[in-house]
């Protein structure tokens, strides 16, 4: 028991890797949230009138609001006051290409191990970069816009595609749907636009990188991805944090639309700083993301790999509208030291032979707290609809808390719902057997954890999957017990 | 190569190892027989490092060094294997995957190169084919769902592939059916060399047919109570451990 703690001791005490940050000149915001913030950030980003309004009207509606208390998860009261909604690297006018973007910015997303210049780029990945409030970024346009894929900043949609971002906005997570969507809704600064036209396979994985930099700054960014019919795109998310002692708050939305025949895949790896061993800092994450299988025969599959934040709260969901739509959700959701997540998933069958998997694997390591939310919904029409959710919960240590909470809604009675659920302790002759073989507790952990997330592990492209697998690892170093 | 001198251990408490003595010379092979729970596996689990066990009173020197000093890991990269009597089940994992992990940490240590991948899986063929597992078992998650005997199987694979200095076969034979038994004892025949040792834990005299052992020690109420040759294993499986035990008796008296 002492060698562990030691173990523990050493390691817990490692460093968030990501946990830096650098002065640049910033274009901000006041702090504090009223209707002038509102339309500061907006005149700042040259917007429509429609668009303002859009914005004012869910920031009426969330004033109305109360902050959600179901989830199981505490943290201090957020004042929403103290907050600044606007932070923007100062550019001196807007890149035009990647060139032209400031070098100072450059370097903090290469120090992130991401190259925005397509030189030297990931391997056929086109880039997305958002710092704080604002894209700084995007790489491959010309490869893309040549199938007549958008893929831009938020705001820059805004300017060139008014009318798809006019007809789509909102009209999945509505601008009213939830405390931190009507947040966001009123403030959300930037994020990535991503559109697929009919009949297109796009060539190479869309990836965006969201980084907080500024203090006291909220980050609240908005992804809307169109996929026409038949189309198809892969969508990969990444995002870190500095470290820093108060909490920041990211409240971000996620839109998918997916027409008939179309297939999106959104995949996340979420990184933000998870705050200190004794539980101070760390990112609070509300995020709402959501997906519209509209069309017949469509498909929508979340995996999200969640290791940082110190709050989690998130349920990327699934409307299966179209018949024979597909539904999906895989999930490994990490949490040591004082770290608390709340995720999950809702997968409402409205079409008939729609179908949907939910795969949650659960960590829970330190004195962290864990929870599964599941809602499976079958709506009257939803005939033969049906559902295989697994939530399975690996605990290490005593201190640790893992919790599930499935709610099924069942209106068909065709309907088809399998449910299992399993927990289970890392064991100590697991780790004793890998020893035994040569291989340190810590690496022994890394390898029973990588076997039981796996199943989820093996949904993310390649090259998210290695880096996924590593941050498993760094998230739990040092837990053994 | 091993050296056991007066070696106590206890669990939660139970004195369960009671004062073992042993020398083990490079390329001997020692059989330990002894009733169940008179602390086989308990001597298997301290040279292997398991921290619930207590080491109490006693040494043990690996090649010149205090073994007990050491952590289970550097025990095993210093040389030495057991063979579980219970292997466990690690879900997911390859044993492909596990392995290559296993070898490379062992290597590092030896600061040797890690084996890229194409050089370990030669490794590995060659390995399969001493032991004649299947292929398939081996991209299997390690050990789930695996039969009693091919877990077993598994564990001289992978003492075939970490190639140990002293291994320690915890009633490997048992749930090996009579091939599998000839199939392993032959595997552990060829991986016999003059620098390595191995020690083998069984109940049955059979297996000793099959892995000559240089010497027979009975184990009883955690201590070596008689030590002989493989005559001493057909003479237990003839009369059982009564005997010892009155003779054990009679001396204590
Ligand atoms: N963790 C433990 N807690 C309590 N008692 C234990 C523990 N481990 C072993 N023992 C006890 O120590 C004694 C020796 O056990 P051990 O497993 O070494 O026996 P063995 O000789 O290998 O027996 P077998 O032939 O049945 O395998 C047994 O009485 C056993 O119950
Ligand atoms: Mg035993």
């Amino acid at each position: 028991m002492s060698k562990d703690n030691e173990i523990l001791e050493e390691f817990t005490s490692k460093e968030y890797e990501h946990g830096w940050s650098v002065n640049y000149e910033a274009d901000e915001a006041p702090v504090g949230l009223n209707e002038d913030i509102i339309r500061w950030i907006s005149s700042k980003k040259e917007e429509p009138q429609w668009l303002l309004d859009w914005r004012l009207k869910a920031f009426r509606h969330w004033e109305k609001m109360e902050e959600p208390t179901w989830p199981n998860v505490s943290y201090p009261k957020i004042d929403y006051q103290s907050l600044r909604y606007y932070s923007a690297p100062k550019q001196k006018s807007k890149p035009k290409s990647i060139d032209e973007i400031d070098p100072e910015l450059l370097k903090i997303y290469e120090r992130l191990g991401i190259s925005l210049n397509e030189q030297k780029r990931l391997q056929g990945i086109a880039v997305d970069a958002v710092l704080d409030s604002v894209s700084v970024g995007t790489t491959f346009k010309d490869t893309l816009s040549k199938l007549g894929v958008v893929f831009c900043s938020f705001s820059e949609a805004v300017k060139e595609h008014p009318e798809l971002v006019k007809k789509y906005l909102g009209s999945v997570v509505p601008a009213t749907d939830n405390y931190f969507a009507a947040l966001n809704s009123a403030v959300f600064s930037d994020g990535s636009f991503c559109y697929i036209p009919k009949g297109v396979r796009c060539p190479m994985e869309l990836s965006t990188y969201f980084r907080i930099n500024a203090a006291n700054t909220g980050q609240f960014e908005r992804t809307l991805i169109i996929a026409e019919d038949k189309s198809y795109v892969s969508y990969l998310e990444g995002c870190t944090a500095p470290q820093r002692d108060e909490n920041q708050l990211h409240a971000a939305v996620v839109e998918i639309y997916a027409a008939e025949n179309a297939e999106v895949k959104y995949s996340t790896v979420q990184n933000w700083f998870p705050g200190d061993k004794n539980g101070k800092g760390g990112i609070y994450n509300f995020v709402t993301k959501r997906g519209i299988c509209a069309g017949d025969y469509s498909k929508i599959s979340w995996t999200q790999v969640e290791t940082g934040s110190a709050v989690t709260w998130k349920y990327p969901s699934c409307i299966l509208k179209g018949d024979h739509s597909i539904g999906e959700f895989y999930s490994v959701a990490v949490t040591n030291n004082y770290q608390q997540a709340d995720t999950g998933t809702k997968m409402i069958h409205i079409g008939k032979n729609t179908k949907s998997r939910i795969v949650s694997k659960g960590i829970s390591a330190g004195k962290s707290q864990n929870s599964y939310r599941g809602q499976v919904q079958i709506m009257k029409r939803a005939v033969n609809a049906r559902n295989f959710s697994q939530c399975d919960s690996l605990l290490m240590g005593n201190n640790c808390g893992a919790h599930t909470f499935p709610y099924i809604d069942i209106h068909n009675s065709t309907a088809q719902v399998e449910h299992e659920a399993t927990t289970s302790k890392i064991g100590e002759d697991q780790i004793f057997y890998c020893n035994q073989r040569g291989i340190d507790s810590e690496d022994a952990v890394a390898l029973i954890v990588n076997g039981y997330a796996k199943e989820v592990l093996n949904q993310l492209p390649m090259e998210f999957a290695v880096e996924a697998q590593k941050l498993l690892a760094l998230t739990l170093e040092g837990s053994v017990g | 190569m091993l050296s056991i001198k007066n070696l106590h251990a206890s669990v939660e408490g139970t004195a369960i190892l009671n004062g073992i003595n042993l020398e083990i010379k490079p390329g001997e092979v020692h059989a330990i027989m002894g009733p169940n729970g008179s602390g086989k596996s308990t001597l298997a689990s301290v040279l292997a490092g398991r921290e619930e066990y207590e080491v109490t009173a006693g040494e043990v020197t690996f090649k010149g060094k205090d073994l007990l000093d050491l952590s289970p890991e550097d025990r095993a990269r210093e040389g030495v294997f057991l063979a579980f009597q219970y292997p466990v089940e690690i879900p997911g994992v390859s044993s492909t995957n596990f392995l290559r992990t296993a070898v490379n940490q062992v290597r590092e240590y030896r600061g040797q190169e890690p084996l890229d991948a194409v050089k370990f899986l030669s490794l590995m063929k060659e390995k399969m084919k001493l032991v004649e597992i299947d292929q398939k078992l081996l991209s299997r998650a390690l050990n789930e769902g695996f039969s009693g005997g091919e877990k077993k199987k598994n564990e001289i694979f992978q003492m075939a592939v970490l190639e140990p200095t002293l291994s320690i076969l915890d009633e490997t034979d048992s749930g090996l059916d009579i091939d599998a038994l000839k199939v392993v004892a032959n595997g552990v025949n060829q991986l016999k060399s003059k620098d390595n040792a191995t020690i083998v834990v069984t109940h049955y005299q059979r297996l000793l047919d099959y892995i000559v052992p240089d010497y027979v020690h009975v184990l009883f109420n955690g201590r070596i109570v008689k030590s002989g040759t493989k005559a001493l294993a057909l003479e237990l499986e003839e009369k059982g451990y009564d005997w010892i035990k009155d003779e054990v008796a009679g001396t204590a008296v």
